[in-house]
């Protein structure tokens, strides 16, 4: 047995593995508890635990949050910012906000302090001529100060550097003559727009890092080299591909939001399988949910992404966008007696009143457990203590039985969670009646079915196993390689033949990286796509092309196309402007064989429940519990039913059919009135 | 009686329906002043007297509650025949100050919600337009004195007619605004927003009946009233008073004064303005409208978790503006209403209230948008160009952190252009861009740091305008803590530096290639005795430059 994929993910609570074996679809698990900070330990007891020959491994695919802890943790490596006289308070001043719309109230800590941004004399204009020639030895004088205080990695950032690099690329050459290792970051090299504050603290957090991820990929190699794996470690990106350990810490900032970027990467492979191509992904956690919006099979990728206040990182992601609701969202009563929930949350610890550690506040997994949505085996007498909590903060006050308060929450909560996710179609110009609804995460089964039902959305999917999608979408990523570059110029003005050269060189390099993998690929391609708008405007629109050699003609009338379809505007007397080109070269990987992903032994012919148990819907209802690795492959259910699994709970309403596909996949009809 | 629950769910279902018309709004929107810096907010409001059932939360803050007076005026109108009666498919559109409404620039569109051929509702947005003519472009003059001067004044007429844009009107307006041909974008976005919420609501009427709906609107007008009466409960017995002074008018210079007294009565809280400074001749007047809405502004950041509805307004009264300078009759310019004075009223409530529940304000925020305006000819380009710089300024201390650096003004909450997008377009250099350094206010928690920067002119002539505050006194310090550092405006022409006479306030003033001007914004104020700093945070801030040792040692007793 040789040629085996390894997916592994790590979550805040668990290591999740997935080893397929392309040649028969046969399929390991595995799922230990993460170790952190340093997580290496727990990928490598998950690959122990699924009784692995790392000798009969070819790839292994890793997605990690060692970078996304640091940022949020402020746990960075010492950095130094080498800047232009006058502006290194830049990354302090931000875009001139506040955290919240209303409230006087908020703290912002940069990413590098004030005493480690050191400005050196030079200028260039916004057309990159030089006004100011650089001052080397004040460069040098800087770069010797950070490292003589103990700085491990610096960021060279300076003005319009993206219309004209000469200074910041000569800079570098001079910092790296005395600096100690290869951690040096230029502004542009990453990010290649203006927008100072965007590109600095793009720099900034790709710099601070890098040290981190390094050290921690090629330990983790190292490790897996001496139990016998014999090639490249490749590691998540956000944009949903993933890139050698050798390098990926060059660019360090792209696996800042890799893990949201797995599970959609996943939902994309699993829908394609599944003859659906608009999904709307659902993962719904402790303390908040991921929404992403898959259109024609596509991954939606965004280079403007906050992963949180004043933290924008602008490289190509996949557009995850987080609801601050997941299970642990607290529900109370407001001074007036209004019954809200969230957007405060008792998260995992002290986490739900069922859980029994501690938690006093009710919660929406308390509401679940309450209504029977939940076993209230697994909870034992923490169950008593969440229905004490619920009768006294809810329902006692609002005069209603504990199920009816119960009730009252989830119902509440899913109405906010649709109305977010509306937000985020509507923000992306889609219907999300178009769309199904591709629930996974601990919690998101429980909830999309009620959900769908408020967005009228017709049809949920839940994959085969829900809980373990993010290495999963290890397993499914392609190769990616993505290229941004600023043209900002009215379209009749543009050159029309740099632009096509623009696009052939990107497309070429695209492809040179990509061939340097050592990864088996079955074809490799490339998406084009400028983001336009009309001259005045602040809003792009991105607009796809089909190919890499565009006249003047077709951006314009590709464009309006895109306008009209998004506001239903046509305005002929206005000019276009053409913004920015982009290309994405994808390396794909042959297609995965997904249906040994559920276990086909010990499936019975028929829908059988092992028991039944009363849920609440809208008063109680003796529903079977049918135990999921039991049902016929061929199935056809109607609600309602509870169907479980080892790691989430499905919810099917009363009024709902259920029924499955080949890879497992249950597939649920929600009708609306 | 109502359930809970469908109360709850009906509750957030129309606020949906106002964020669905934010976003929509914002979304379709030509100017950046919409579509980048969310200038635009949208409501739905009673079929009876216009008063406020739900207002879209991405709205911007200084349109909280504010639309409702220029929907009861339309209402009000329609009742005595001063105004056309709607039929369905009809949207008026109103921008006049005194009929309900802010400066010029605030330009409202509002269309009832038809049901079975009577209202039910009106849904009305706001949207900044980037010019509506008058005697500067942008409308924010420094020395208008009449409102004929600040541009074109809209009654409420109807700009659809049948879902028809009425041309007629539309070329009227147009021959009085600058960049007109791009207008039409907002207007197309502006008109969506409200169809997209009519449509919105409608599908939320059919599933819960319109009469469960109307049950469930007076219920939350009477439970956001008791929310907001909960929270006043927070403040104890008795009476707290505050003075923000605006440098001057604009026109003449002396100082205005926006006295408060917050007195708590068994209704609510009354805030009496009657002894605040009487109309001025300058663009600083505020009208009634954006007086009341910028106490609710105020409140709104202090209890961020009551709803924005008619409701939570109610135990708040406001009174004794009549015959001040903040209920302001037409010819009174007023432009400087919605971004200057607004912030000032806010900043007046914050330092009364803040004596009264020092745990939940914070001491003043800097309280100015900073309007730096440059207009000029650029040789390059061959065009005419108008620039405009807006700044924030430091937030207060406050009893559990420091105040945030550079925030967006109080009423605001966009993002400030990048300097290089600034360069790109106009012929300018920023010599600096950093930490208004010492501005903080001094307190056990110091007030945030304003902004500095210099902007040199590179090419063509230009003229320099200001319409900014805090030149005279810093954001005010509470409890015991110091005022933020003042707004400085210096104009370098041919090396010698100038202040202008009104210090924050200044029009036309004329530079050449080589000129600079200086501008830094006000810090936060101070909360809480600076002696009880924690010295090592007094260190931190020397160490990073933030104070001088000097200022340290004055405002602090440093040691060091």
């Amino acid at each position: 047995m040789a040629g085996l994929v390894a997916g592994i993910d790590v979550g805040g609570t668990f290591t999740d593995l997935v080893i397929v074996d392309p040649a028969t679809g046969a399929v390991r698990l595995a799922k230990v508890p993460t170790t952190l900070p340093n997580q290496a330990p727990g990928v490598l007891s998950a690959l122990e635990e699924a009784g692995a020959d790392l000798a009969d491994i070819d790839l292994i695919v890793h997605g990690t949050t060692t970078t996304t802890n640091a940022v949020l943790e402020r746990t960075l490596a010492k950095t130094g910012l080498i800047t232009t006289l006058g502006f290194r308070d830049v990354l302090e001043l931000g875009r001139r906000t506040r955290p919240h719309a209303y409230g006087m109230h908020g703290v912002f800590v940069p990413i590098i302090p004030r005493d480690l941004r050191l400005e050196v004399p030079e200028r260039m204009d916004a057309r990159g001529s030089v006004l100011m020639p650089l001052d080397e030895a004040a460069v040098r004088k800087a770069a010797l100060r950070l490292r003589d205080v103990g700085c491990e990695s610096v960021v060279i950032h300076f003005l319009h550097a993206y219309a004209n690099p000469a200074h910041e690329r000569r800079a570098a050459d001079i910092v790296a003559e005395v600096w100690p290792n290869q951690h040096i970051t230029m502004g542009h090299a990453l990010l290649s727009e203006s927008r100072e504050y965007e590109r600095g603290v793009t720099a900034a957090v790709n710099a601070s890092v890098q040290p981190l991820l390094e050290r921690y990929v090629s330990r983790l190699a190292d490790q897996l080299a001496a139990r016998g794996y014999a090639h490249d470690l490749l590691v998540m990106n956000g944009n949903g591909g993933m890139v050698s350990a050798r390098s990926v810490s060059k660019e360090a900032v792209k696996t800042v939001m890799s893990g949201p970027a797995s599970g959609v990467m996943a939902a994309v492979a699993t829908g394609r399988r599944a003859g659906m191509t608009n999904l709307l992904t659902y993962d719904m956690g402790g303390t908040s949910t991921d929404v992403a919006m898959i259109k024609g099979g596509q991954a939606p990728v965004s280079n403007e992404i906050e992963v949180e206040y004043a933290m924008p990182i602008h490289v190509p992601m996949v557009d995850v966008r987080t609801v601050g609701a997941g299970g642990g969202s607290i529900a109370r009563l407001d001074a007036a007696g209004m019954l809200r929930v969230g957007p405060e949350s008792a998260g995992s610890s002290p986490g739900p009143v069922c859980y029994g550690r501690g938690g006093t506040r009710v919660t929406i997994s308390d509401a679940n457990l309450l209504l029977g949505r939940l076993p209230a085996a697994r909870f034992g007498q923490a169950a008593e203590a969440a229905r004490a909590a619920m009768a006294e903060q809810i329902a006692t006050p609002l005069g209603l039985s504990v199920e009816q308060a119960a009730e009252a929450v989830v119902r509440i909560a899913n109405i906010h969670m649709a109305g977010a996710i509306r937000m985020v179609s509507i923000s992306m110009g889609a219907d999300p009646r178009d769309f199904a609804l591709f629930a996974f995460g601990g919690a998101g089964p429980l909830h999309a079915v009620a959900l769908a039902r408020e967005l009228a959305v017709p049809t949920v999917l839940i994959p085969a196993r829900p809980g373990i999608t993010n290495a999963l979408g290890c397993v499914v990523a392609d190769l990616r390689q993505d290229f941004v570059r600023t043209v900002n110029r009215p379209l009749d003005t543009v050159d029309i033949d740099t632009v096509q050269a623009i696009f052939a060189e990107q497309d070429a390099e695209g492809r040179r990286l990509i061939g340097a993998e050592k990864i088996r690929l079955a074809a490799v391609r490339t998406e084009f796509s400028v983001d336009m708008q009309f001259v005045g405007q602040t809003h792009l629109l991105r607009v796809a092309l089909p190919d890499g050699t565009p006249s003047r003609d077709d951006l314009q009338r590709l464009f309006e196309a895109t306008y009209h379809d998004r506001f239903r505007v046509t305005l002929p007397t206005i000019k276009a402007n053409l913004v920015n080109l982009n290309v994405s070269v994808i390396g794909e990987r042959p297609e995965m064989d997904l249906s040994a992903l559920i276990d086909r032994s010990g499936r019975k012919a028929t829908a059988v429940a092992g028991t039944s148990r009363p849920v609440w819907f809208d008063g109680w209802v003796d529903t079977p519990v049918y135990w999921r690795d039991h049902l016929p492959l061929n199935l056809d259910l109607s609600g309602p039913a509870i169907i479980e699994q080892m790691d989430t709970t499905i919810v099917i309403d009363p009024g709902c059919r259920v029924s499955s596909d080949p890879d497992g996949n249950l597939i649920v009809q929600v009708p609306h009135a | 009686m109502l359930d809970p629950v469908t109360l709850a769910v009906i509750q957030a279902g129309l606020q949906q329906v106002c964020d669905e018309m934010d976003l929509t709004f914002s979304r379709a929107a030509f100017s950046p002043v919409i579509a980048e810096a969310d200038d635009r907010s949208d409501g739905i409001y009673s079929a009876e007297d216009g008063s406020l059932i739900a207002q879209g939360s991405k709205g911007l803050p200084v349109f909280v509650g504010v639309m409702q007076f220029s929907t009861r005026t339309i209402v009000e109108r329609i009742r005595n025949g001063l105004t056309a009666a709607p039929e369905p498919g009809d949207i008026y559109i109103v921008n006049d100050p005194y009929l309900g409404g802010t400066h010029l620039m605030d330009v409202r569109f509002a269309m009832p919600v038809w049901r079975d051929g009577a209202i039910y509702c009106w849904l009305s947005n706001t949207g900044h337009w980037p010019d509506t003519g008058g005697m500067v472009p942008g409308g924010f003059s420094a020395s208008a004195i009449s409102a004929e001067q600040e541009g074109l004044r809209i009654p409420p007429v109807k700009l659809f007619k049948k879902g028809v844009l009425d041309t007629e009107i539309w070329q009227i307006i147009c021959s009085n605004i600058r960049v007109s041909d791009q207008r039409i974008g907002d207007v197309q976005a502006q008109a969506s927003a409200l169809l997209i919420g009519a449509e919105r609501l409608a599908v939320m009427l059919d599933r819960y009946g319109d009469a469960t709906v109307t049950e469930a609107i007076a219920e939350m007008r009477v439970r956001a009233a008791q929310q907001m009466r909960a929270m006043i409960g927070l403040i104890a017995d008795g009476s707290y008073s505050a003075t923000a002074i605006v440098d001057s008018d604009g026109v003449v210079n002396e100082p205005l004064k926006i006295a408060v007294t917050v007195s708590k009565t068994a209704g609510g809280l009354t805030f009496d303005f009657s002894k605040s400074s009487p109309p001025c001749m300058g663009p600083m007047n505020s009208v009634r409208a954006t007086t009341l809405s910028s106490v609710y502004l105020a409140m709104r950041h202090i209890f961020p978790d009551v709803p924005i509805s008619a409701g939570a307004f109610e135990p708040l009264a406001v009174i004794g503006i009549e015959g001040t300078f903040l209920d302001a009759r037409y010819p009174r310019p007023v432009s400087g209403c919605a971004a200057e004075v607004s912030q000032r009223i806010a900043e007046a409530v914050f330092a009364a209230l803040v004596q009264a529940i020092p745990d939940r304000v914070t001491a003043a925020p800097a309280g100015t948008s900073g309007n730096f305006g440059l207009g000029g000819h650029d040789p390059d380009s061959g065009q005419d160009y108008v620039m405009y710089q807006i700044s924030g300024g430091g937030y207060g201390g406050n009893a559990d952190h420091d105040g945030l650096s550079n925030g967006c003004s109080t009423i605001g909450i966009s993002k400030a252009p990048p300097v290089e997008i600034m360069e790109q377009k106009f012929p300018v250099l920023y010599r600096h861009y950093a930490l208004h350094e010492g501005s903080g206010g001094a307190g056990t928690h110091r007030g945030g740091f304003g902004l500095d920067y210099e902007i040199e002119l590179l090419r063509g002539q230009a003229r320099a305008s200001f319409v900014m505050d805090h030149g005279r006194t810093g954001p005010l310090g509470g409890q015991g803590g110091q005022d933020g550092g003042v707004n400085r405006v210096e104009v370098i022409r041919g090396g010698e530096t100038f202040v202008p006479p009104h210090l924050s306030k200044a029009q036309d003033i004329v530079l050449a290639p080589g000129d600079r001007v200086r501008v830094r914004t006000p810090g936060g104020g101070g909360f809480g005795d600076p002696l009880l700093r924690d010295p090592a945070l007094v260190a931190e801030d020397v160490r990073l430059g933030r104070y001088t040792a000097a200022q340290a040692r004055a405002l602090w007793n440093w040691p060091g």
